[in-house]
């Protein structure tokens, strides 16, 4: 087996509220993985992508941390039918570029293209059109995971193994490569569908009402706004032709140091409005460019740091259909304290599937805190209890503060789950300062 | 592991009796921590922590025996598993007369106060980097900012154990760990009981709060009541016949 060098880093999430130091490996390919895996000590190994999870999943404080992104590139690529074998540390931007002159698309990206494919199953990340079409996982059709003592297991759908893998958060193996089926993509634009609703109640009656009629629909909340839920509902469908799909790169680079007031709350207030003001009131409908649509938080690279040095706390949670008061309650208290987030993003999930499945059918709202904000512990500890209490769920992509009940209380499969994982990873050598916290394994 | 809102799920204080150390793990343990280690001289004689909804374990702990600092710290992981946050609040205020003249009696507080003080940091600096993260809280003291007539001996040793925590917090930076300093002015608790209080005396609770405010910002030092460090700014460069004569 290859040696490998490893070299001491300290790691933070994306909202870089949370930072940890190990001892950092970059693989080039499989072998090196095992070579890893089998000289992990004893605090455990871990696999790390491009470290867009807000919280500590993607570190693993004094063990190893595997930098996947040097497993790259594309194996296989049927255009006929569109299945695709990549590299576990392939991102969804390079995917993209190689399949979208094409004509096919991944079937889910999230608001970020800067993601990798091992990353996007072992978040079950999803997108836009999850009420439709589900998460990654959902479209993954086969994947090879090296497990810490040495085995390679070829995963299909419909396993144990698989299903706790994906949205398994890297705690049953190294993922190094995946088949995945993509979605045809018959021009680079959108017809996106621009909606403007004054009322919370109303965004939501429209979205039950016809969402499933578009394959992507997400709606912003101004959660700063006199009248609350004041936001934009915004559709998306695969315009039929036109031009030629691109990807635009990134306009603006936030400043590097922001002091964190910079969002406070009038800002925020102003920001929101500026960009309700935008949108006319009623429907309209217009061709937007699909990296504008699905990512517009890459036009501002590194936006995470306009959140100061103690950075930001993303809080997501879904709620099942009927517990829409819940979604109110949390707006509402988010306002009255004083804490705002300028970003509310919400959106109609599907069913989950696997044991540690986040998605529910019901509503997820996503709200950015920054982490400074006074009181902002126990106003999100409150949110867990009414999400936990209505069936729902916290995200553990995005999580960095939950506590190990309220996990117990909101996945209820958390055993079957840690039965399998204990399968594949006897040992428990896979780890994570995710898994250290929630005490998940 | 602490989160991503500074909350430590475990604690170990040395000097597990130290008002302010139980003030902090009270504040803690409300707010989430779920087992506490208290490090004491005498572990049969160690006070019940009233009302904490925590685990609470208790281990024998001599600042004087330096050789066994880090059993003792080995011992606490075994304990809590991972160390998220560490307070070193043990500490002799002494007595300035004797300490003046009884070379013994000085020799026993700076043995204590930075020697101990000094040898359990190392010890808790090499378990939390070999961990990864981790946080240490060392009650230093005002007195540490510029030694007065009325108490630099105490004020010398924690001199001392300041400078070093200090050296240790820059070192354990890059390393995931997070050193702060804590430099109280007058705190009405059991070790100043009979003291006449200093202007902006505070109390061990008030103590607690600014720490756990340090914590969060990952600030390198903090004051307790805060206005304090601009008093010992004055005060540190008040010239010497001016010092003297005020006779502090």
């Amino acid at each position: 087996m290859p040696a490998v060098a490893s070299q001491t880093r300290l790691l933070s999430g994306w909202g870089r509220t949370t930072r940890s130091r190990a001892a950092v490996v970059h693989p080039r390919a499989a072998d090196e993985v095992s070579a890893a895996l089998a000289a992990a000590g004893p605090r455990g190994v871990l696999a790390r992508g491009l470290g867009r999870a807000y919280g500590d999943a993607a570190q693993n404080a004094g063990g190893r941390v595997l930098v996947m992104t040097g497993l790259q590139g594309v194996r296989t690529f049927d255009a006929g039918s569109g299945e695709v074998t990549v590299e576990a540390g392939t991102s969804l931007e390079a995917l993209a570029r190689v399949t979208m002159s094409r004509g096919w698309f991944p079937a889910v990206v999230p608001g970020t293209r800067f993601v990798t494919v091992g990353g996007a199953i072992a978040a079950d990340i999803h997108g836009k059109n999850h009420h439709r079409d589900g998460g990654f996982g959902r479209h993954v059709r086969a994947l090879t995971l090296l497990a810490p003592g040495g085995e390679c297991h070829r995963l299909l759908p419909g396993s144990d193994a698989f299903a706790a893998t994906v949205g398994g958060m890297g705690l049953t193996g190294v993922i190094v490569d995946a088949t995945l089926q993509l979605v045809r993509l018959p021009s680079g634009l959108l017809r996106e569908q621009v909606t403007r609703a004054e009322q919370l109640g109303e965004l939501l009656e429209r979205m039950a009402a016809d969402d499933d009629d578009h394959r992507y629909s997400v709606a912003w909340v101004d959660a700063a706004a006199g009248g609350l839920g004041r936001g934009l509902l915004l559709r998306g469908d695969h315009a039929a032709a036109g031009e030629a799909a691109t990807l635009r790169p990134a306009r603006l680079r936030a400043p590097r140091r922001a002091p964190g007031r910079l969002l406070g709350q009038p800002t925020v207030r102003i920001f929101n409005a500026l960009w309700l003001r935008r949108s006319r009131p009623g429907t309209h409908v217009r061709l937007t460019p699909l990296a504008a649509f699905f990512w517009p938080l890459d036009g501002v690279r590194g936006w995470n740091r306009l959140y100061g040095e103690r950075g930001l706390i993303q809080y997501q949670c879904v709620v099942p259909d009927g517990a829409e008061p819940v979604l109110r309650r949390i707006l509402a208290t988010g306002r009255r304290t004083g804490i705002v987030s300028p970003l509310v993003v919400l959106k109609r999930l599907g069913d989950g599937e696997g044991p540690l499945a986040f998605a529910m059918r019901g509503w997820t709202l996503a709200l950015d805190f920054r982490a400074a904000a006074p009181g902002l512990d126990r106003l999100l500890d409150g949110f867990d209890d009414w999400v936990a209490d209505a069936g729902g769920r916290v995200y553990l992509a995005k999580d960095a503060r939950l506590r190990p009940a309220a996990l117990r209380a909101m996945y209820p499969r958390l055993d079957e789950w840690r039965a399998t994982r204990e399968r594949l990873d006897p040992l428990g050598a896979m780890r994570s300062d995710l898994q250290r916290r929630l005490e998940l394994a | 592991m602490t989160d991503g809102l500074a909350r430590p799920q475990t604690v170990v204080a040395f000097g597990g009796n130290s008002d302010i150390a139980r003030a902090l793990i009270l504040r803690l343990v409300a707010n989430g921590t779920r087992h506490v280690a208290l490090a004491v001289r005498d572990p049969q004689r160690a006070p019940a922590l009233p009302g904490a909804g925590a685990r609470v374990d208790v281990l024998a702990f001599d600042a004087d025996a330096a050789d066994t600092h880090s059993a003792v710290v080995a011992e606490a992981a075994k304990r809590l598993g991972d160390l998220d946050l560490a307070v070193v609040a043990f500490g002799l205020l002494g007595d300035q007369e004797r300490a003046e003249r009884d070379p013994a009696a000085a020799a026993a507080l700076a043995r204590t106060n930075v020697v101990g003080g000094i040898s359990l940091l190392v010890a808790l600096a090499r378990h939390m980097r070999a961990q990864g993260h981790g946080a240490i809280v060392v009650l230093s003291s005002v007195a540490a900012e510029r030694p007065r007539r009325s108490n630099f001996a105490y004020g010398a040793t924690k001199a001392g154990l300041d400078a070093f925590a200090q050296g240790l917090g820059d070192a354990l930076a890059p390393e995931g760990v997070h050193v702060l300093v804590v430099r109280p002015g007058f705190v009405r608790t059991k070790m100043t009981a009979g003291l006449e209080p200093a202007p902006l005396a505070t109390d061990a609770d008030a103590v607690a709060r600014v720490i756990e405010g340090g914590l969060r910002r990952r600030a390198a030092t903090v004051w307790a009541p805060p206005a304090l460090r601009w008093v010992f700014v004055a005060v540190r460069h008040l010239p010497r016949p001016l010092f003297r004569r005020l006779g502090l």
